[in-house]
């Protein structure tokens, strides 16, 4: 019972929060509604035992992308109103309807189709048994997605390197220069 | 009724359209963004939901994987959102057809 | 004390290497003193190990020392080790011998040259190699020493690269010894594939081949032989080679290179078949001939020496032909003593006369220079074949070799007591026109006697040019000390069949047509009773215009053939590889419109196509 009220509640938020993104006219509330959304999901996670990734969600989602988010939006000043218009490609209504269209189409004959969404078989990761969660998420990162451990920390630098180098302010030439 | 996985992966199913639509119709870069950022919350809960029926752990490591890299994705994105749009303030989408073939 | 065998070639290696990193910071002369030591120490360690193999059983003359496995390959195991066997100890004394002598010559004949440690450089690179070839234990070292010397010989012979005829007198001596080279590798494979082993002391006790791929593989070796030791028709090195410093010439196409051809085939003994010892006996005796013939007519002081080199080596190539091999190291030796004591005379001839070459603005120089007078004199009679001198006793076991030789022995007597017979005179030629008679040199040329680094190297070869022949002495069989020595080495010794009394008479023959060579010498040069003009034609010279005829069948015809070649390589295969970028372009051109440059229709062909292919999935799984 529990259970079901508060998928129920957190779902509406999700959604609410989908749908307040793709709406809002000003960006900075585009924003506030996708960390919502966020909050909705990391409910979702607790609900579903993955504790370790719902605090992650809180932090890195909402607490750093989404900040990065708005410090962009600040810093290039489009708060203001005129960016915000919806459509003017005409093509892209028509192909947003149709995949908007389809997919619940599709979503909808899965669920209906198909008794058991799960296979069964068992995976790569690891049984999920009575350890905590945050040892059993760190058992199988260390071990069998070590290499891919790796290769996302060579990631993240290679992001950080990569926005300081976009990011610069062009060097300004001198006045002499400027002359040729 | 209880919750079954099922209604977990209809959330993340929706998620997911909504944000594909935004993506589609919307053309600030920011909100496009955004809603890439939606579309992969869609996915990691399916993930998650998955996880939890398998009684496996591999789903949850994949979306750890997945919150990094689309950290790093937002990095470098809002790096080249900052870069184009101090140039050209005001610019949206339709404007950056510079690499038209 | 056999085990010490790696140290030999170790201590030129370090040499060289030394000098590479510190050679042009120490500079002169602490560089050429550096590279001298390394070479006593060498040849110091080869008297050591040769004490050692001394104090061995004659029977159990044989130490194989392998450092590490160098190529492992299937079948084929080929080791990085050393062999001390007679004859490999022989060659390594006197390769060290020689060679320290000539780097304490270079100190004092490099004086002043501004690359001073580079010389030294290669001429340690140069022992190094040297050493490897000879002590190798199978035929791959053999061939990383063979290689080794004739790149030290390109560098060497073009050390003074600024001149055009020297580069191009190195090129011409590493491309005619590549031609060589390929002999060697042919003959290897050939062996690989027939006896399955390519170390000598495996080989030595294979079965022998069937005659066809012996006679090839003979065949082949001797090119090889022929490419480094400058036979016919690959000598034309040889005379070019004379651009390179007078140390060079000494030490690399005098004493030690080019009798690496003469060491590979006495090693390989067991592989040569009669046939092929028949074509290497005249190869050897024609290339004598004509070699004598072209000096007789040189009037350059480093050019006699260098045609009389071929001369010799043909001699040498005889000696083997005829299936005499002791007799063949033996002239090695000697050759090497009298050989290096002439051309480090006229080096110091040439240092005197501030850098003269030309014989005939020389003159009257004996009371000028008078150890290296007497000492190029002791080197001239022994090379003219004057006993007691070294050259005399090796000479005649030669041609005693040749003699009894079925059908053509005498015959290569003949040419042979010819060559000898042309080689007196044009020595004495040399020794007249250069020491005695009256001076002919230009004004403000002071010559003077060279310096004690220059002058001591001579006196000790004068010394072994004149005792050399003791080592093997035919009168007493007890005095054969070398044949003794070698006797391990050989498969089938050679015994001389001939009387004493037939010895006695050859040996008179050949000594009185020494002494004919240098009366008419005398009387032509020295006392000038015969006119001149005749016995120098321009043919001889020109060494009968061999030289000229490669370059033009190789630059005409030749230049003509890689011609073509190179412009169908042009045309269709760098043509067909630009087809196939120009459809690549061409490709890319008709997919351009998908381009269209907007973000949002890329998000398009995204999500739809995603969907499709995800109906698509469902519906075959459903």
């Amino acid at each position: 019972m529990v259970d079901t009220i508060v998928f129920l509640v957190a779902a509406v938020i999700c959604l609410t929060g989908a749908l307040g993104v793709i709406l809002a006219r000003n960006p900075v509330h585009s924003a506030l509604m996708l960390v919502m959304t966020l909050f909705g999901i990391a409910v979702q996670f607790v609900s579903q035992e993955a504790h370790f990734l719902a605090a992650v969600q809180v932090i890195v989602y909402a607490g750093a992308i989404v900040v990065l988010f708005l410090f962009v939006i600040m810093l290039l000043g489009v708060d203001t109103a005129q960016n915000l218009e919806i459509g003017a490609l005409p093509a892209q209504k028509w192909a947003a309807l149709c995949f908007g269209v389809g997919s619940l189409a599709l979503t909808g004959y899965i669920i209906l189709a198909v008794d058991n969404p799960v296979t069964g078989r068992p995976g790569m990761g690891g049984a999920i048994d009575e350890t905590a969660n945050v040892r059993l998420l760190a058992r199988s990162l260390f071990s069998n997605y070590v290499y891919a451990f790796e290769l996302t920390s060579l990631l993240l630098v290679i992001a950080v390197i990569g926005a300081v180098v976009l990011a610069r302010k062009p060097v300004k030439q001198l006045p002499e220069e400027a002359g040729r | 009724m209880i919750v079954t996985t099922s209604w977990y992966l209809v959330l993340g199913a929706l998620l997911f359209i909504i944000g594909g639509v935004g993506l589609l119709v919307r053309r600030n870069p920011l909100i496009m963004l955004m809603c890439v950022e939606l579309m992969l919350n869609g996915v990691n809960l399916s993930f998650v939901a998955f996880s939890k029926a398998l009684g496996d752990i591999g789903g949850q490591t994949v979306v750890f994987f997945v919150l990094v890299v689309a950290a790093a994705e937002v990095v470098v994105g809002l790096g080249l959102i900052v870069a184009i749009l101090r140039r050209a303030p005001g610019s949206t989408a339709d404007d950056l057809s510079v690499l038209k073939g | 004390m056999v085990e010490l065998v790696w140290l030999i070639p170790t201590f030129p290696l370090v040499g060289f290497l030394f000098l590479l990193i510190a050679g042009s910071r120490l500079g002169e002369p602490k560089a050429g003193w550096i590279a001298t030591a390394a070479s006593t120490c060498s040849f110091i360690v080869t008297f050591v190990v040769f004490l050692g193999l001394l104090a061995k059983s004659s029977d159990d003359r044989s130490f194989e020392q392998v450092l590490f496995d160098w190529l492992p390959a299937g079948s084929l195991n080929v080791e990085a080790g050393f062999l001390v066997d007679p004859l490999s100890m022989t060659m390594a004394l006197f390769v060290t011998g020689v060679g320290t002598l000539i780097h304490l010559y270079s100190v004092g004949y490099m004086h002043g040259d501004p690359k001073f440690s580079k010389f030294f450089l290669y001429l340690n690179l140069f022992l190094f190699s040297m050493l490897m070839l000879v002590l190798g234990n199978n035929l791959v070292v053999t061939f990383l020493g063979w290689e080794g010397v004739g790149t030290c010989s390109y560098l060497l012979i073009s050390f003074w690269h600024q001149r055009d005829s020297a580069a191009t007198a190195g090129k011409k001596a590493f491309v005619t010894n590549r031609v060589g080279d390929w002999g060697f590798m042919i003959a290897m494979f050939l062996l690989w594939s027939s006896i399955g082993t390519l170390t000598y002391t495996e080989i030595a006790q294979s079965s022998p081949m069937a005659t066809v791929t012996g006679t090839a593989v003979s065949l082949l070796l001797f090119v090889a032989a022929a490419g480094k030791s400058a036979q016919l028709p690959l000598y034309v090195w040889l005379p070019d080679a004379m651009e390179g410093p007078t140390p060079v010439s000494a030490m690399v196409h005098a004493a030690t290179m080019v009798t690496s051809g003469v060491y590979l085939l006495v090693r390989m003994n067991h592989v040569l078949t009669s046939d092929a010892l028949i074509v290497i006996a005249v190869v050897g005796a024609a290339t004598a001939l004509f070699a004598a013939l072209a000096a007789v007519a040189q009037q350059d002081i480093k050019k006699v020496l260098a045609y009389s080199t071929v001369s010799q080596l043909g001699f040498m190539f005889l000696a083997i032909g005829s299936g005499a091999y002791v007799a063949a190291i033996f002239h090695v030796i000697t050759h090497a003593f009298f050989k290096a004591l002439l051309f480090l005379g006229s080096g110091s001839v040439i240092h005197g006369m501030h850098d003269e070459q030309d014989m005939k603005k020389m003159g009257a120089l004996r009371s000028l220079m008078p150890i290296t007078a007497g000492t190029f004199i002791i080197g001239w009679l022994a090379i003219a074949g004057v006993p007691p001198f070294a050259g005399f006793w090796s000479k005649d076991e030669i041609l005693l070799a040749a003699w009894e030789q079925p059908n053509i022995g005498p015959i290569l007597w003949a040419v042979g007591l010819v060559t000898a017979l042309l080689t007196a005179y044009y020595m004495s030629r040399q020794v007249f026109l250069v020491f005695f008679g009256d001076k002919r040199w230009d004004e403000g040329v002071e010559p003077h006697e060279s310096p004690w680094t220059m002058t001591l190297p001579l006196c000790i070869l004068a010394v072994a040019a004149a005792l050399g022949g003791l080592i093997n002495l035919p009168v007493v069989a007890d005095w054969l000390y070398l044949e003794h020595f070698l006797e391990p080495i050989f498969s089938h010794p050679h015994q001389f069949v001939s009387s004493t009394t037939t010895k006695i008479i050859l040996a008179i023959i050949a000594v009185l047509a020494g002494l004919v060579g240098i009366g008419v010498a005398a009387a032509v040069w020295l006392v000038h009773r015969v006119k001149a003009d005749q016995l120098e034609p321009k043919i001889l010279e020109n060494a009968m215009y061999i030289d000229a005829a490669y370059s033009k069948v190789v630059g005409g015809v030749g230049h003509k053939a890689f011609e073509m070649i190179s412009n169908a390589d042009k045309k269709y295969v760098d043509g067909a590889i630009n087809q196939i970028g120009k459809t690549t372009i061409r490709l890319g051109a008709m997919m351009r419109p998908l381009q269209s440059g907007y973000m949002r229709n890329y998000a398009i062909g995204i999500t739809i196509g995603g969907l499709v292919l995800l109906i698509w999935i469902i519906a075959g799984a459903s």
